[in-house]
């Protein structure tokens, strides 16, 4: 009987491996034997990193030679809300390095919650001559100067997309520094830069760019000039706007009415910082066929609201402040059959009163009307068990539930119990329910549930939550797809976290702060589990200065093949392993 | 190697169990109080005594909540997007600059985007190359808090700082002798933010 693994020869195995593009399918072929292993790694073309410390760049570079396409991500995701201290790490240019001695021919770099100076563009534009995608989410530490080194040197480049990143911004000028004969442009995304981009050259850049499919401008493109890039870009799928405001004058109205008509493939909106109502039915003529309507930062009333999303028939992605209301959701239930993704963000967060009317109400509506609603976050002021309970089994095909209460341990507002049993429908009803974000007050007890049923959870982040470690021991011994956990202000210490120890390899990261885990009890982490790293983030100082019983302040264990990373701040220590301490 | 949790729960059982790690003396790790300095988050902030520039000029009285750090999590580019929360305007002077500025506060997403402010202010002061060597910075940034004290800049979270913050300086060093001025943490990472 022929040994099949050995009857093909490389080039077929590598053909048939091309067809293979998910990374886990991808790490399972390379198990199958040796030179399987040795075929996929001389074949893969694309590498995400999900942790940017799990690996070391030369160890990525020496396994995988002919990669095209690289994705990392950097800090933890609480880093979003200012928990992580600056200078933190996630520096990106230990990778630039190694990339640009090892593959010339790198296509893509996709960076998320990096640290990427100008310094590493310049390198990015230097070292790879086919340099096509470069996409920075929530990413910082770069200039316009950086930038104009890829728009002067990028001869091919298709995407530069910069996401929710801090730029800061020296001149506009960088985008003028693309060539005139360079027409590649597929997708460009500035919407987070503060300053002006020279408008000129970004008119003739977006009208000679003719596979123009993407154009997200930031808030300082004024709405005159909107009408214009419009009529040079008729092919758009996805647009931002700048600032949707100005005087309102009729002929800057019809302008501007006539230019969208024009553009019968826009999918996709967003943008609408400071809008002004009566620009609104510009809009119009693409409503039914835009998919994804991103008006988040749009201050604009539920009545306005209403009347331009009750036409967006075909939506699937809305995003849109709270001024939506719980009347506007209704009737997004009754018109946007099609929904799958529903973010409602907080116009007043910090206010103590309700400034809009919207509550429960609006997420049941519309977990009623939308059949397809997979994907919430959804930011309120009460909830209760009954209304999670009728969401949940509305919508068992939830996979992203995402819920804020504002107010931390609100209970449920109609019987002042804790919110257990509502979040336990939906880790009950929602069997294929991925991400998890909880709010209110709850005890151990939605903990149970989640361990219980949560079977497929990879994500779950919780706040002000639990009353003892139980809690906690229920999540990491029940929930068997864990990959992310993240914990603040919670009664967690340590005898869950030692007891599940193991577990902590099998997942990608736990974040804890403002925790109750204790100094000590991250040395003994650390000592007995040498493939991960537990990082002890304490700004008051040397933890080593307080007793072993002191809880720390923060706590980032992830798994790793690399070691301890050497770029770590004064703020952060690491546990040593046994291995450290041997004398070889 | 560790234990078997399952047979006892995490409740009681857990005392008898070898890995402690408590004080020899055996007590178990307490529940804490909350630390003095993250207060309950719907306590509602004690009066305006804010000035002119902080009251709000809409009829309904609008009171924020004392802030927890990072709640609601919003990412700052968003918190910076949505509608204005209140302005917070304070005096900065210098030691050695014959005009204080004022500075909005909530436009501001960080230490390091403060030190920036300071830097667009008072280079021409002589700010940045103080700022440039931390141990022995010839500036050192300081501010009066609500009850009066005059703290150094970076201690506690950001959003804390703001909601403290009354006035800004930028102080000598040698006006401040006998005092131990080691910026730590933050405070290291605000100075260091400015030289990058």
């Amino acid at each position: 009987m022929p040994r099949l693994a050995y009857s093909f020869p490389e080039e077929v195995l590598e053909h048939v491996f091309s067809f293979i593009e998910c990374d886990k399918d991808r790490g399972s072929i390379s198990l199958v034997c040796k030179s399987w292993y040795e075929i996929e790694a001389w074949c893969r073309r694309r590498v995400f990193v999900g942790n940017c410390y799990a690996v070391s760049p030369a160890t990525v570079v020496k396994r995988f030679p002919k990669v095209r396409s690289v994705a990392i991500k950097g800090k933890p995701h609480f880093a979003d809300f200012n928990l992580v201290p600056e200078g933190w790490g996630a520096y990106v240019f230990p990778w630039i390095k190694a990339m640009a001695a090892a593959y010339p021919w790198l296509q893509e770099i996709r960076l998320k919650r990096m640290v990427i100076t100008d310094e590493c563009l310049e390198l990015i534009a230097k070292s790879f001559k086919n340099f096509s995608v470069l996409v920075l989410t929530s990413c910082e530490g770069f200039t316009t100067d950086g930038l104009a080194a890829i728009t002067a040197n990028c001869r091919n480049l298709r995407e530069l997309e910069l996401r929710e990143s801090e730029v800061e911004d020296i001149c506009g000028h960088w985008l003028s520094h693309f060539p005139d004969s360079y027409t590649s442009l597929v997708s460009l995304n500035i919407s987070c830069l503060g300053n002006e981009v020279n408008l000129s050259a970004l008119e003739r850049l977006v009208s000679r760019c003719t596979n123009l499919q993407t154009l997200r401008l930031n808030r300082a493109v004024p709405l005159e000039k909107l009408a214009n890039l419009l009529r040079g870009a008729p092919q758009l799928v996805e647009l931002g706007t700048g600032t949707y405001s100005t005087e309102m004058r009729p002929e800057v109205f019809a302008n501007l009415a006539e230019a969208f008509s024009g553009c019968k493939q826009l999918k996709s909106l967003s943008g609408f910082w400071d809008v002004l109502p009566s620009y609104l039915p510009a809009l119009y003529p693409v409503c039914s066929s835009l998919t994804s309507l991103n008006l988040s930062y749009a201050t604009i009333q539920s009545s306005d609201l209403i009347k331009l999303v009750s036409q967006c028939e075909s939506l699937q992605r809305l995003w849109v402040l709270d001024y939506i209301e719980d009347a506007g959701l209704e009737v997004i239930a009754a018109s946007c059959k099609d929904l799958r993704e529903l973010r409602v963000f907080p116009s007043d967060p910090f206010g103590l009163e309700p400034n809009v009317a919207l509550t429960e109400q609006g997420l049941v509506s519309v977990s009623e009307g939308c059949t397809k609603l997979q994907s919430v976050l959804y930011f309120c002021r009460q909830m209760s068990n009954a209304a999670l309970d009728t969401i949940a089994r509305n919508r068992p095909n939830m996979t992203r539930f995402r819920l804020c209460i504002i107010e931390p341990r609100a209970p449920d507002y109609l019987t002042r119990e804790p919110l257990d049993a509502g979040f336990g429908a939906i880790v009950e009803h929602c069997k294929d329910l991925r991400r998890l974000s909880l709010s209110g007050l709850l005890s151990d007890r939605v903990f149970e549930y989640i361990g219980t049923y949560g079977k497929k959870l990879e994500m779950l982040s919780v706040a002000f939550a639990g009353d003892t470690d139980l809690g906690l021991h229920h999540v990491l011994s029940g929930c068997d797809n864990l990959r992310k956990l993240e914990i603040r202000d919670c009664p967690f210490g340590d005898k869950a976290l030692l007891a599940n120890a193991a577990k902590l390899e099998t997942m990608r990261s736990l974040w804890m702060s403002s925790c109750l885990v204790s100094y000590g009890a991250c040395k003994l982490l650390g000592l007995k589990l040498p493939r991960l790293n537990v990082e002890v983030i304490d700004e008051r100082g040397p933890p080593d200065s307080r007793p072993d019983s002191s809880p720390v302040e923060k706590l980032y264990i992830y798994r790793t093949v690399s070691g301890p990373r050497l770029d770590m701040p004064g703020y952060v220590w690491r546990m040593e392993d046994d291995s450290a301490l041997r004398v070889s | 190697m560790l234990l078997l949790m399952e047979k006892q729960g995490l409740g009681l059982g857990l005392e008898i169990t070898e890995l402690r790690l408590g004080l020899p003396c055996g007590e178990p790790v307490e529940k804490k109080e909350k630390k003095e300095k993250k207060r309950v988050f719907s306590e509602i902030q004690a009066g305006d005594d804010d000035d002119d520039e902080n009251s709000s000029s809409e009829d309904r009285k609008v009171q924020t909540k004392n802030q927890v750090v990072g709640w609601p999590p919003l990412c700052s580019y968003r918190k910076k997007n949505t509608v204005s929360q209140t302005k917070k305007y304070v005096k900065v002077s210098m030691d050695g600059a014959p005009f204080l500025r004022k500075i909005d506060l909530a436009m501001h997403k960080g230490y390091s985007d403060l030190a920036l402010s300071f830097e667009n202010f008072f280079s021409c002061y002589g700010i940045r190359e103080a700022l440039k060597d931390a141990d022995n910075a010839e500036h050192v940034p300081i501010y009066e808090d609500k009850d009066g004290d005059w703290m150094l800049v970076g201690d506690v979270p950001w959003e804390m700082f703001i909601e403290s913050c009354k006035r800004l300086r930028i102080m000598k060093r040698s006006d401040a002798k006998g005092f131990d001025l080691q910026p730590k943490g933050s405070l290291k990472g605000f100075i260091e933010g400015v030289t990058k």
